[in-house]
């Protein structure tokens, strides 16, 4: 059997020594997309990738990008929830891809609350 | 679900909700037999034989939000419906395996969708976990081992989507030359 792996490791090595050295300090903001079976369905890695995209793009080293779980609230997914270090977290309900980034650069980047799009501000329970 | 990738994320998320610190994931296609099979594995904490029993049962969930959990079933009744079926293999300590498999090209098939990217984006998203993933096509076979990866590249190079974004084009490139089914580009603007 013809076993293959990834070849140009020696490459992608140069990349990780020139950038994380400038890595500093810990995370601000935590994005969490919630990826139940029912955020997966309706649209979750979409969000994801949309976010994850954004990320790569901004090069920003202290935002950190999780997934969890249902939350209970199927109807209103793809759910996103944004946690800026020391505020309270904000939850956005039926998150796409525009939504996801324009939440990205204005609320993550910025500070910004997309308000018009908030489903509740605070942690479940 | 659009396609197979979802179901597999899917699948993976039942494992991280396991509390596995270790997920794989094996695709398999027999051309030949005109087969595919796909195996996800884990070390999270397993379930106990009664629960097992009734684990594809849309009304068994262990969820405490809601009363239905449709992840298995909804795979389970998909790979049937493609002339497969799903088991699921479980002890309570030693972790889950869920296999699935079904007629390849069988004209309901969904297509693999954007695997890839779904596979790097619970990378970067779960640091705490590892992950494997074998793809066999015939007599080719691909390895991607998180933990080799930390060893080689350091594991603050898998919390770095850029590093992530050039890994992940080299998977692509490498699945494409086994004959991997790609995601078609977007359509160009009129």
């Amino acid at each position: 059997m013809a076993k293959l792996k990834i070849s140009d490791l020696a490459k992608i090595k140069d990349q990780v020594t020139a950038s994380t050295s400038l890595r500093e300090g810990g995370a601000q903001v935590k994005v969490t997309v919630h990826m139940g079976t029912c955020g997966i369905a309706s649209g979750a890695r979409t969000v994801l990738n949309a976010v994850m995209d954004e990320l790569e793009k901004s090069g920003r080293k202290d935002v950190i990008v999780t997934t969890s779980g249902c939350m209970g609230l199927c109807s209103a997914e793809p759910l996103v929830t944004v946690e800026k270090l020391g505020d309270e977290p904000i939850k956005y309900s039926y998150v796409d891809d525009p939504k996801m980034r324009q939440i990205f650069n204005r609320h993550v980047l910025e500070g910004e609350i997309q308000t018009q799009w908030v489903l509740a501000k605070g942690s479940e329970q | 679900m659009e396609d197979l990738s979802l179901h597999i994320l899917d699948i993976v998320e039942n494992s991280l909700m396991a509390g596995a610190s270790l997920v794989s994931v094996a695709i398999e296609e027999d051309l030949q037999d005109d087969r595919m099979a796909i195996t996800v594995a884990d070390d999270g904490r397993g379930m106990e034989p009664g629960f097992l029993a009734r684990v594809t049962d849309p009304f068994v969930t262990t969820r405490t939000t809601r009363r239905v959990g449709l992840g298995l079933s909804l795979m389970q009744a998909n790979a049937r419906s493609w002339g497969g079926d799903l088991t699921v293999h479980s002890r309570p300590g030693e972790g889950t395996t869920v296999r699935v498999w079904f007629q390849r090209c069988h004209i309901d098939r969904p297509p693999l969708g954007d695997w890839p990217r779904t596979l790097f984006g619970l990378i970067l998203t779960r640091q705490e976990v590892d992950f494997y993933y074998c793809h066999r096509v015939g007599e080719q076979e691909f390895e991607l081992d998180t933990r080799e990866l930390k060893v080689e590249l350091g594991a603050e190079a898998l919390a770095d989507p850029q590093i992530m974004a050039l890994l992940r084009g080299q998977v692509v490139e490498v699945l494409g030359q086994m004959g991997v089914e790609q995601v078609p580009a977007l359509p160009l603007e009129p």
